[in-house]
């Protein structure tokens, strides 16, 4: 591992957690509505995987996306301003939480319903084999959507049809309240891949060495035209399903432990043990993605609400912009 | 103009859009070998090939998903869902995804996805496999529902729908294959979507159909004709977005409609035409707008209740006479 690669993934990790935490503080002023889904405690996994991608490498996304969205190279002030409903935020102020897209960085989007995202990957690999691309496309998700029907028909149709994807299954232990040994009966969510023919593998979710390593050789396996690949990241959400969870479903003392684990601090000690980074540089790279973190928020509140004439906009393309629009109406 | 059937009008359309422009795609359960079951797709792998017309899984969920993926990001697929019974199976990504991502990602991504579907009732295939679910696909703003009654129509309208850079439900009544019509020859021969159309002038009554019951309400007219009652005969052709024009015009000179539908009456496709006709020319009715439409009842495989249950050309004569007065 190259010591500039950790460094940048150990700064995206840093990013999302200060992203994150400035995300609960807007929740708890009542600044950001609707469901705050926090990434805290699975930053190594957007990171590592991310590490290896282009913007031309395209991603699928979830409720709890914001790691994706900014390891995938995001614009933190329009995030913060997707957050707060406004226009310059990345959708208009129209998807919010739950629906951040980014066209620009190849983010297909995060989607609100749970397994949603898996089958858009599939169709974007498609087109990715079909214009002979050497890019791929990485579809994340979490444990509970490995329950859901379109992750076994799209893991069906990308074997058959030997498509460059990778499906990152982040198994965070919950699916919202329920854990994972209550909805599934097999010890390793990667066996999963076992029945539709492709590799899996069960990664160590909160080390990032583990994840850029095996996002690594899945890369390298879809490149050569040896078809999707599951990895399953083994992780722990840190927070409550969305921010105001009381988590009556799990003990203080489970969450403590897996703080023991955490993967910010797994990876700063590496890079002081292994690297030899001092603490001054490792704080110095948390203050500046404390700061860009708080400047875009700061940033984001002066952006300004959509306008009446806004709530019609880009309901359908061009084609129809000459309709008149009594369809529209309350 | 060439005579041909809708199925061959549809085929054509399709077999043009594909020969014009590299990105379309077919994907969908028989269209590749078995040449589509409902053979509107027979020749095509032959003459494009497995990667341009591609055989599934039965997996309507990683059908229409995976073709939004690839919408998405530069081609332009044409799904085939053989029947719209199989669309609820994958009803999450037409109505949480096709329909939204436009709009709720804030215009960032075109989503140039046509969804072909067999939709109707009268083919003795029992209840799974005979509803005319359209009006739940309408009910969704964000999607383009389209659905032709005429062989002309056809062609023109799935051209533009392959053309256009919205998602567009394709709904085709699976009687209507054999109806034979002149279809121009035209290559870019396009009937505009969201446009409702004048399939049979009169002053007498206002008859609003779309796909099948268009032929239906057609027949009726000559049935009224024969009495001296000249119908008006208005083609919707796309529920959503849907033009209202052409039926406040008729009816403001008609002042009397009925409104035909294939599918159940509750919520429906007339239900909404009739409530526009008093929203925007209540001082113009002279008599309550009638709706014509299905028995409320999942539709029964014996024959005699099948027909019973589905509106017949005769329901349309009998209800223009109603609201006639005559």
């Amino acid at each position: 591992m190259e010591k500039q690669t950790l460094i940048e993934m150990f700064r995206i990790m840093v990013r999302i957690r200060e992203f994150e935490s400035e995300a609960i503080e807007l929740a708890k002023r009542n600044e950001t509505r609707a469901a705050v889904h926090t990434y805290i405690g699975q930053e190594a996994i957007a990171a590592g995987v991310c590490a290896h991608m282009s913007n031309q490498d395209l991603i699928t996304s979830t409720h709890r996306g914001h790691g994706h969205c900014i390891a995938k190279g995001a614009d933190l002030e329009r995030m913060f301003g997707e957050l707060l409903g406004r226009d310059g935020g990345y959708c208009k102020g129209k998807g919010g939480s739950m629906h951040i897209a980014d066209l620009s960085t190849g983010n297909l989007g995060a989607n609100g319903i749970v397994g949603g995202g898996i089958p858009l990957a599939v169709g974007a690999a498609l087109s990715l084999k079909i214009s002979k691309s050497k890019n791929y496309v990485v579809s994340f998700f979490g444990d509970g959507a490995t329950n859901q029907g379109s992750f076994h028909e799209s893991l069906n149709l990308a074997s058959i049809w030997a498509l460059p994807v990778i499906f990152i299954c982040e198994n965070n232990e919950y699916a919202i309240s329920t854990n994972v040994s209550k909805s599934i009966n097999i010890e390793n969510i990667s066996e999963r891949a076992t029945a539709y023919g492709i590799l899996g593998k069960s990664v160590d979710g909160n080390n990032v060495v583990s994840v850029y390593d095996d996002m690594q050789m899945a890369v390298e396996h879809v490149q050569s035209g040896k078809g999707p690949v599951l990895l399953e990241m083994k992780t722990y959400r840190i927070k409550g399903h969305y921010f105001g969870d009381n988590q009556n479903y799990r003990t203080r003392e489970e969450v403590d432990l897996w703080k023991q684990k955490d993967p910010i601090n797994t990876c700063e000690t590496k890079l002081q043990n292994d690297y030899g980074l001092s603490s001054e540089i490792i704080s110095k790279i948390k203050k500046e993605e404390t700061k860009k973190v708080l400047d875009a928020s700061t940033r984001a509140k002066l952006m300004s609400e959509p306008e009446i004439d806004d709530l019609t906009e880009d309901l359908y393309d061009l084609s129809f912009h000459n309709i008149k629009w009594i369809s529209l109406q309350k | 103009m060439s005579r041909m059937t809708m199925r061959e009008a549809i085929s054509k359309a399709l077999w043009e859009e594909m020969e014009r422009d590299e990105s379309v795609f077919i994907q969908g359960e028989e269209v590749g070998l078995w040449g589509g079951t409902y053979a509107v797709t027979k020749g095509f792998l032959d003459h494009f090939g497995e990667k341009r017309v591609r055989d599934t899984p039965i997996a309507e969920a990683a059908i229409v998903g995976s073709a939004i993926g690839a919408a998405l990001t530069g081609l332009r697929p044409v799904a085939e869902l053989m029947t719209i019974n199989f669309a609820f199976v994958a009803m999450d990504h037409i109505i949480n995804e096709a329909a939204k991502l436009h709009y709720m990602f804030g215009g960032q991504f075109k989503l140039p996805l046509v969804i072909r579907a067999t939709s109707g009732g009268g083919r003795q295939l029992g209840a799974t496999h005979s509803q005319t679910p359209d009006a739940i696909f309408a009910h969704f703003p964000g999607l383009v529902v389209v659905s032709p009654g005429t062989p002309a129509d056809a062609k023109g309208l799935l051209k533009s729908a392959i053309r256009s850079d919205d998602p567009v439900l394709f709904i085709e009544n699976a009687t209507l294959y054999q109806t034979r019509g002149e279809v121009p020859d035209d290559k870019d021969y396009l009937e505009p979507l969201g446009k409702s159309k004048i399939q049979r002038e009169g002053d007498d009554v206002t008859i609003v159909a779309y796909s099948k019951m268009v032929q239906s309400a057609l027949e009726a007219a000559k049935m009224l004709s024969e009495d001296g009652i000249e119908a008006e005969v208005i083609d919707l052709r796309t529920l959503r977005p849907l033009d209202m024009d052409p039926v406040i015009e008729s009816f403001k000179r008609t002042n009397r409609a009925v409104v035909v539908e294939e599918g159940w009456r509750s919520y429906g496709v007339g239900s909404e035409v009739a409530s526009r006709i008093y929203e925007l020319a209540f001082d113009y009715v002279d008599a309550p707008v009638k709706r014509v439409a299905q028995a409320e009842v999942p539709l029964p495989y014996n024959a005699k209740l099948e027909q019973l249950a589905l509106p017949q050309t005769e329901d349309i004569y009998h209800a223009a006479k109603e609201v006639l007065y005559g």
